[in-house]
């Protein structure tokens, strides 16, 4: 493509090519709505590599992510210092992980770290409890969250499963979950 | 996240980092401590998986050695990297971008001390991809009413986006089952009788034929009123049966182009051998993506319950309602799950007593059930033989409504009776005393048998009407020759007017319920009535019933009727739009959710069942009833599938007495062998599998749990030697 945008050097736009799934005019459209969330903070121009970040309050704000419950956990896998922030790398990242051209391992990865709240590599009691009030919004009562395993092992919604199954990193993706 | 964590650099790899505790650690986690943590990272098996994916897993631990080059381990992950030159890949790893740059740059240094033709294959893999992407990226816009979709998708969520996806697969399904038709059956009549090409039809007259199984009465009437062109348009008869929609008008035995003869039968019976074997590998090719994710989500608990904590949230969505709405269905899902879990502990707690009066209770309620089907299916036998005994009466002389009434009474009786029992079985199964999972499988496998089954009963009785005589006329021909002197064009105008009216009943009850409601929740909500009515939600099931029903329809009546599946084609498209209005203007989506993966499968295995349910009535009418006399191109042969066995004595004697080996018993009975042979073995194989599962499950959750009573051990006995 013939592009005239004077935003990247050709050379990062070929990297930004050979490292997300996007190609070059999805690249450009999601330079635009990064620059959209910020338009005084961000520059037209990218080929000095400027370090601009966005704050996460812009970033939770997007429609994309605006309504869903863990926007928070998500900004911060993304982002560089884990605090929600994001420069323009950690937006493409977030989005070329979350297309759907990524392969379900990359997603199961990055699916472990936004629901490991405590980021102690593991998925605990904690951490599901968590999740499953996000995902209710808090409106399961207190005994139906923590709901004791019945004799066999069965769970309730956080109970005995992860402290018999030791949920680690490596267990979840060799999990066969199916994602969506 | 990653710096956050590893704030200490590395020293000597990663078991050495301390980890900062966190204060708000749940209440299991007083073994997770951080020195357990350490040994479980260093143990082998930890090590090989994190290896094995070539993902750089623990990016945080060893982000430092990509940094620093000079590192030991570092410099042995470079040489993994290197082995893999393909840089396509990099996008694959779990890395930030500026690493995967870094990555990237290595990989190009790396590339300049490869010979030249690794240089090369390395260049032309890469613009490779680059095109390929492109393309795909074309052909995505072709892809019909993609933006549609995705705003349904968001909106509404993936359940109803699913529906119209497979509304789209029949669209396209009937378009090619069209051009298959239109190529070999339609073009070279075309062609011919419009005079593009020199050829010209040849008519081979019959031969030892009792002239009377060859009166086609055709009714030419003077001045026709106007509305005898509407009837006829509706019901197929008139004008309309004389043309190229119906059986009746291809009455050619071949077509003479300059170089060959086209053998018109032969092509007619393959196009519709055709369009069955491409719409079962068609439909078997899309199932089977489903059906591994179905397998995947078994009855296993802790798979479906991780399945809805960590994959029940649709990523997709971008609007506050639907995100609501999403919330209460997760709620409603789990709930229902703690339900089941009860009632599970119910049923293994009930009496013996309990359990026999249950079962009665079930065989007397499924009784109940097969003789409301009775029901039905007599209702709609009666209705046709009275449909077909009235029209064969001077229709002229009848009322404009009586008329049409008799001609569409059948159709009218089957959508009554798919309207009812859907009710009727709704109430039945709340005192069969099931798990509500297994209540809407149940209901629903019972609606989808009423409803194609109705159709079959049709087709049978018409089947039935046609073979029988009052005086042993069949005799002569084979069939009724003076009621139904073209039995194939007649069962194709029944065909056409129940697809008809099936497109009419939808648009009408779109127009006068759908919105009429809409609009009655919208202005007089204080009607308490009408506050308990609602408003409209899109019912998934039905809608796929009604457009597998449509599909069936289609099937049996693409050999009788050619055009049939273009018309099909065409309704369906106005159905997209029609039921996309309707959605979006009078629903709110149900809080019980159909999830997508589970709901492709299950649009598909009943779209199976309809097409199984079609091709019996097909195979019968092709291979046991006399083809008629008087018109189609199958004159000449006593039955439509006797055309086979006369093409293939014209093949030469090698080729035939391959074939008659093929079909003779002596193959046919140790092939059947073998293939239940295989079958068995592969039930047997899977069942053996499937007890290695759970075996290997149970040992590795307990395996876990040695492993940390061993780690604890371990680290209260370092704790005891730091202390001493």
């Amino acid at each position: 493509m013939g592009s005239k945008q004077t935003v990247f050097t050709h050379e990062q736009l070929e990297e930004y090519q050979d490292c997300t799934f996007f190609t070059r005019k999805e690249i450009m459209r999601l330079f635009y709505r990064y620059q959209d969330l910020a338009p005084q903070l961000v520059p037209l121009d990218y080929t000095s590599c400027p370090a601009v970040k966005v704050p996460y309050q812009l970033i939770g704000s997007m429609p994309e992510l605006k309504d869903n419950p863990f926007r928070q956990r998500i900004a911060q896998v993304f982002s560089e210092d884990g605090d929600g922030h994001m420069t323009l790398d950690n937006f493409l990242d977030m989005f070329s992980v979350m297309s759907e051209m990524a392969p379900r391992d990359l997603k199961a990865y990055y699916a472990f770290k936004i629901y490991d709240f405590n980021n102690d590599d593991y998925i605990c009691a904690w951490d599901l409890e968590q999740t499953v009030t996000r995902l209710t919004r808090g409106e399961l009562s207190a005994e139906e969250v923590t709901l004791p395993a019945p004799a066999e092992p069965v769970p309730g919604p956080c109970g005995k499963p992860c402290a018999d199954s030791c949920v680690t990193s490596a267990h979840f993706l060799s999990f066969p979950v199916s994602v969506g | 996240m990653s710096e956050s964590r590893g704030s200490g650099p590395p020293s000597g790899g990663p078991s050495g980092q301390q980890l900062p505790l966190q204060e708000n650690l749940s209440l299991d986690s007083s073994c997770f401590s951080s020195p357990t943590v350490n040994f479980l990272q260093e143990l082998p098996s930890y090590r090989s998986i994190a290896r094995r994916r070539t993902t750089l897993l623990s990016r945080d631990k060893q982000s430092g050695t990509l940094l620093n080059p000079a590192d030991s381990s570092s410099s042995h992950l470079e040489g993994e990297i290197t082995e893999n030159f393909n840089s396509q890949s990099i996008r694959k790893y779990a890395l930030n971008i500026s690493e995967k740059r870094r990555l990237r740059a290595i990989q190009e240094t790396q590339m300049k001390y490869l010979s030249e033709w690794d240089q090369w294959k390395q260049y032309s893999s890469k613009s490779w991809k680059r095109f390929s992407e492109k393309a795909r990226e074309v052909t995505r816009h072709l892809e019909l009413w993609r933006e549609d979709i995705r705003s349904i998708e968001g909106k509404f969520g993936t359940g109803i986006q699913s529906y119209f996806s497979f509304l789209r697969f029949l669209v396209l399904l009937n378009l090619v089952i069209f051009l298959i038709i239109f190529v070999l059956v339609l073009l070279p009549v075309l062609l011919t009788s419009y005079k593009f090409t020199n050829s010209t039809f040849v008519l081979i007259p019959l031969k030892d034929m009792d002239m009377q199984c060859t009166i086609h009465p055709v009714s030419t009437s003077g001045l026709i009123y106007f509305y005898s062109y509407i009837i006829d348009l509706l019901s197929g008869s008139g004008f309309l049966e004389e043309t190229s929609l119906f059986y009746g008008h291809y009455t050619i035995d071949g077509i003479k182009f300059q170089n060959f003869t086209y053998d018109l039968p032969l092509a007619y019976l393959i196009s519709t051998i055709a369009y069955l074997v491409l719409s079962l590998l068609w439909i078997v090719k899309r199932s089977v993506e489903g059906f591994k994710v179905n397998l995947i989500r078994s009855e296993e608990h802790f798979q479906s319950y991780c399945n809805k904590i960590f994959a029940g949230w649709d990523f997709c969505i971008t609007s506050r309602s639907m995100a609501d709405l999403k919330h209460s269905s997760l709620r409603y899902e789990l709930r229902a799950d703690l339900e089941e879990e009860r009632i599970r502990q119910k049923i293994a707690q009930r009496t013996s007593e309990e359990t026999i009066r249950i079962y009665s209770l079930r065989l007397f309620l499924n009784c109940i059930v097969l003789a409301v089907l009775a029901a039905c299916f007599y209702a709609i036998y009666l209705a046709t033989t009275f449909s077909q005994g009235h029209m064969k009466k001077e229709i002229d002389k009848m009322v404009f409504g009586e008329n049409l009434l008799i001609l569409y009474l059948p159709s009218i009786v089957i959508t009554l009776a798919n309207f009812i029992t859907p009710i009727i079985f709704a109430k039945i199964i709340h005192y069969e005393d099931y798990s509500p999972g297994f209540e809407i499988r149940l209901t629903i496998l019972r609606c989808v048998f009423m409803r194609l089954a109705t159709i079959c009963v049709l087709v049978f009785t018409l089947g039935s009407e046609i073979t029988s005589c009052d005086d042993n006329t069949c005799e002569l021909c084979g069939y009724n020759q003076k009621l139904y002197p073209c039995w194939e064009t007649q069962v194709g105008q029944e065909m056409y007017k129940l697809m008809i009216f099936d497109f009419i009943i939808i648009l009408a009850v779109t127009l006068f319920v759908d919105f009429p409601r809409k609009l009655l929740v919208t202005y007089c909500s204080s009607w308490k009535l009408i506050q308990c009515w609602g408003q409209q939600e899109f019912a998934i099931p039905d809608n796929v019933l009604g457009i597998v029903y449509g599909q069936t329809i289609c099937w049996i009546g693409a050999f009788f009727s050619p055009l049939l599946p273009a018309i099909a084609t065409l309704k369906f498209i106005i159905i997209f739009y029609v039921k996309e209005l309707s959605l979006l203007y009078t629903c709110r989506p149900s809080p019980r959710q159909f999830r997508a993966s589970n709901s492709n499968f299950f649009f598909l295995l009943v779209l199976l069942i309809g097409l199984c349910l079609a091709i019996i009535p097909l195979t019968i009418s092709m291979s046991r009833i006399p083809s008629s006399k008087a018109c189609g191109p199958f004159t000449n042969y006593n039955t439509t599938w006797e055309v086979i066995p006369k093409t293939v004595t014209t093949f030469p004697s090698s080729l035939q007495s391959v074939i008659h080996g093929i079909t003779s018993e002596a193959f046919a009975v140790p092939f059947f062998m073998i293939i239940c042979l295989i079958m068995f073995y592969f039930i047997a194989l899977a069942g053996a599998h499937k007890q290695v599962v759970i075996q290997l499950r149970e040992q590795l959750s307990l395996e876990s749990r040695d492993k940390r009573y061993l780690i604890q051990k371990l680290t209260e006995a370092q704790q005891d030697l730091r202390d001493q």
